[in-house]
C-alpha cells in the first residue's frame, strides 16, 4: 500500500508522519502542494505544522493549494484521507471536515501526552482500535480549539462522527472535549493530536511500563493498511 | 488607487483569547474604563477601478475565502476613498453583525 503525505509551505511533522507509515508497513509517497499529481496513492496524510505561517487562519491558505482539488476529488470518491493537527485545520477550512479550529481558549500553545478515548472504531483510520479504548499520544497546538454550531456538534454526536475525545484534560477548550472527527463516509479524519510521533518505542510518550515507549499512533496508520487488505 | 476594506470579526458568541489577553493587559495598567476587548482583522484590497463586478467578487471572496463562516463574521465592506471612507450601500454580508 503506497500513502501520500502532503508537504505544504511550513509543513513540519511530514518526514514523522513519512516514518510512521513506514513502520506501520506502507510504502510512504512525499507530494507536493504545489502539484496536482496524488502520484496514484492508495491513502493520503495532511500531516502538522504551521503552513504559511498560520496567516489568515491556521490551514486556509493551504486549503486553496493546487494540490487539495485532487485531494477534495479523491476524498468525495472515498480515499481515506487522515489531516493530523494543521492537515485537520486544512481540511475543516477546505469543508471536507465540519466545524472549526479556533486559538486554545487559555491562550498558551500547550505540548503534552494526550489521553484520547476512540470512540468510533468503524474509520479508515481507527479500525483496529477498541470502542472505547484510552490511548495516549502527543499535543501540541496553540489553535486547537474544535467548534462548531451547536446544530453541527449535535449531528456530529448523533452520528457517532466524534472518534477521538479527551480524557481527563480539555487541552485547548474544545466542544465536548471533541479532539477528532470523521465525514459521513468515515473515510476522512481530522485530529489535533499527533499519532505520527508515538509509533516507535524509545521515542513516543511515556507509559506506565517504560519511559517514551508509547506506540499508540502506529494503529492509526495499521487500520488504513487493513482497511486496505480487506477491502 | 481605490481601496476596498473587508472587516472580519470572530464570532461574538465565541471566545476571543487575543482580545482578553489585551483586556487583561488593559486591566494591570489600571485602565479601568475599558469593559473589554476583541481584536478582528481588516484586509485592504487595492484595485485599479471599483466596479460593481469588483465589488461583488470581493462580497464572494469575502464569504469564502477571507473568512470562515464557521468562526467568524464579516462585519463591513467598504470603499475607502482619498479623503475618508465612504460606505457602500448594502455591502455588509449577511447574518449577524456586530
Amino acid at each position: 500500500m503506497r500513502i501520500g503525505v502532503i508537504t505544504f509551505p511550513g509543513s513540519l511533522d511530514d518526514r514523522d508522519a513519512q516514518r510512521a507509515i513506514r513502520l506501520a508497513g506502507a510504502e510512504p509517497v512525499a507530494l507536493w502542494h504545489g502539484s496536482h499529481d496524488l502520484d496514484g496513492v492508495d491513502a493520503l496524510v495532511l500531516p502538522g505544522g504551521f503552513s504559511y505561517g498560520d496567516y489568515l487562519r491556521c490551514g486556509a491558505i493551504a486549503s486553496f493549494s493546487p494540490i487539495m482539488a485532487e485531494v477534495i476529488d479523491a476524498a468525495d470518491k472515498g480515499m481515506p484521507v487522515l489531516g493530523i493537527c494543521n492537515g485537520f485545520q486544512m481540511l475543516a477550512e477546505a469543508h471536507l471536515l465540519d466545524g472549526g479550529l479556533v486559538r486554545n481558549d487559555h491562550g498558551n500553545f500547550v505540548c503534552r501526552d494526550q489521553v484520547l478515548a476512540v470512540e468510533n472504531t468503524s474509520t479508515a483510520w481507527s479500525n483496529l482500535f477498541r470502542q472505547g479504548q484510552q490511548i495516549t499520544i502527543p499535543l501540541k497546538n496553540g489553535e486547537g480549539g474544535f467548534i462548531a454550531s451547536a446544530e453541527t456538534v449535535n449531528r456530529l454526536e448523533g452520528d457517532g462522527r466524534v472518534v477521538f475525545r479527551y480524557v481527563d484534560v480539555n487541552p485547548n477548550g474544545s466542544i465536548n472535549d471533541i479532539a477528532g472527527i470523521t465525514n459521513e463516509r468515515g473515510n476522512v479524519v481530522g485530529l489535533m493530536p499527533h499519532p505520527e510521533h508515538a509509533v516507535e518505542e524509545g521515542f513516543g510518550p511515556d507509559t506506565a511500563l517504560a519511559m517514551r515507549n508509547g506506540t499508540d499512533g502506529l494503529t492509526f496508520f495499521a487500520s488504513v493498511i487493513e482497511q486496505a487488505l480487506v477491502r | 488607487m481605490p481601496t476596498i476594506v473587508v472587516e472580519v470579526m470572530p464570532k461574538a458568541e465565541l471566545l476571543d483569547p487575543q482580545g482578553k489577553a489585551v483586556a487583561a493587559a488593559l486591566a494591570r495598567l489600571g485602565k479601568t474604563d475599558f469593559a473589554s476587548v476583541r481584536i478582528g482583522k481588516r484586509f485592504e484590497i487595492t484595485v485599479d477601478e471599483v466596479t460593481d463586478a469588483v465589488l461583488d467578487e470581493v462580497r464572494e471572496l469575502a464569504e469564502s475565502m477571507l473568512s470562515n463562516s464557521v468562526i467568524e463574521d464579516v462585519v463591513n465592506i467598504s470603499v475607502a476613498e482619498p479623503e475618508g471612507h465612504v460606505f457602500v450601500a448594502g455591502s455588509v454580508a449577511a447574518g449577524e453583525t456586530h
